[in-house]
């Protein structure tokens, strides 16, 4: 049970590692502000859930409830507090007048 | 009458949530009375504060309960299109040739009411290849990174039929 717990644990932490890590090499690769925001506000919201329910099992299983629930209001908390930021942002970069990049245009 | 209901219960919510949270009636050495007392003079702060604006039972809601459990229904699905489209994201990050195609696209909805359309709002930020960038009354512009989850909203409206069905709202 100890190894089938470690490696379920392994697995969502290695998960949420890759789409931090997609979310950051999109954040290099990728043309302007509007869909840099695409690559880090969208691939981190599932790398850090992923990464926390890999902490709720292995808490779970270690018999600490009470970490767990906080664990999992993170995660609420996460749900609520990204999708309002990222729309913070990029509607402050609108208003201000940051022009989408279009096929074809240059990086920026 | 409905004022004082409205402060005993976010006094209570409040309360029980700072008991799971702190954990102190289960500590190891007992209960941890100087955490429990705190708990509540803190939630009575809050509550005095907060129960004037009237958080809950403002009196505009109806069927709180059928809403609810069919949010409950929305979110496992809303979890699962977050993490298709996740990957349908990541494909296009670490594709040699980038294949995207950003545009701004503007949509009416049918949603009326506030509570939905911040939803539905929400709900377009967190899915992946689409951002939210403004609303304005029934007027949505919304970032896409590519043509796949542009027509998504636009065309299927899927999210938009789901999120009516869950706040009891009329499709045309």
């Amino acid at each position: 049970m100890d190894s089938v717990v470690n490696a379920l644990t392994t697995a969502f932490l290695i998960l949420g590692v890759f789409f931090m890590l997609t979310g950051a090499i999109g954040l290099l690769r990728f043309p302007d502000f509007y869909t840099r925001l695409h690559a880090t506000g969208k691939c981190d919201t599932l790398g850090e859930v992923l990464i926390l329910l890999g902490c709720m099992i292995y808490t779970a299983y270690h018999g600490m409830p009470f970490v767990v629930f906080k664990l999992l209001c993170i995660i609420i908390f996460f749900f609520i507090a990204n999708p309002t930021g990222t729309h913070a942002i990029v509607r402050a970069a609108y208003k201000t007048g940051v022009k989408p990049w279009r096929v074809g245009d240059e990086r920026r | 009458m409905k004022r004082s209901v409205s402060a005993v219960v976010t006094f209570v919510i409040m309360y029980v949530f700072w008991l799971l949270i702190s954990a102190c009636l289960w500590a190891h050495h007992g209960i941890d009375y100087i955490r429990v007392v705190g708990g509540i003079i803190c939630a009575g702060i809050v509550t005095a504060f907060s129960h004037k604006h009237r958080l809950l039972f403002t009196g505009e809601e109806e069927n709180v309960l059928i809403k609810t459990m069919r949010f409950m229904l929305y979110a496992p699905w809303l979890l699962w299109q977050i993490a298709l489209a996740n990957f349908d994201v990541a494909y296009r990050v670490l594709h040699p040739e980038m294949p995207i195609n950003p545009q701004v696209i503007e949509f009416d909805t049918t949603l009326t009411g506030d509570i939905s359309r911040t939803t539905l709002a929400n709900s377009i930020t967190l899915t992946p290849g689409t951002i939210t960038i403004e609303v304005k009354g029934s007027r949505f512009r919304v970032h896409a990174i590519a043509d796949k989850p542009a027509e998504a909203l636009t065309v299927d409206q899927t999210m938009q039929k789901k999120v009516a069905h869950v706040f009891m709202e009329k499709m045309p």
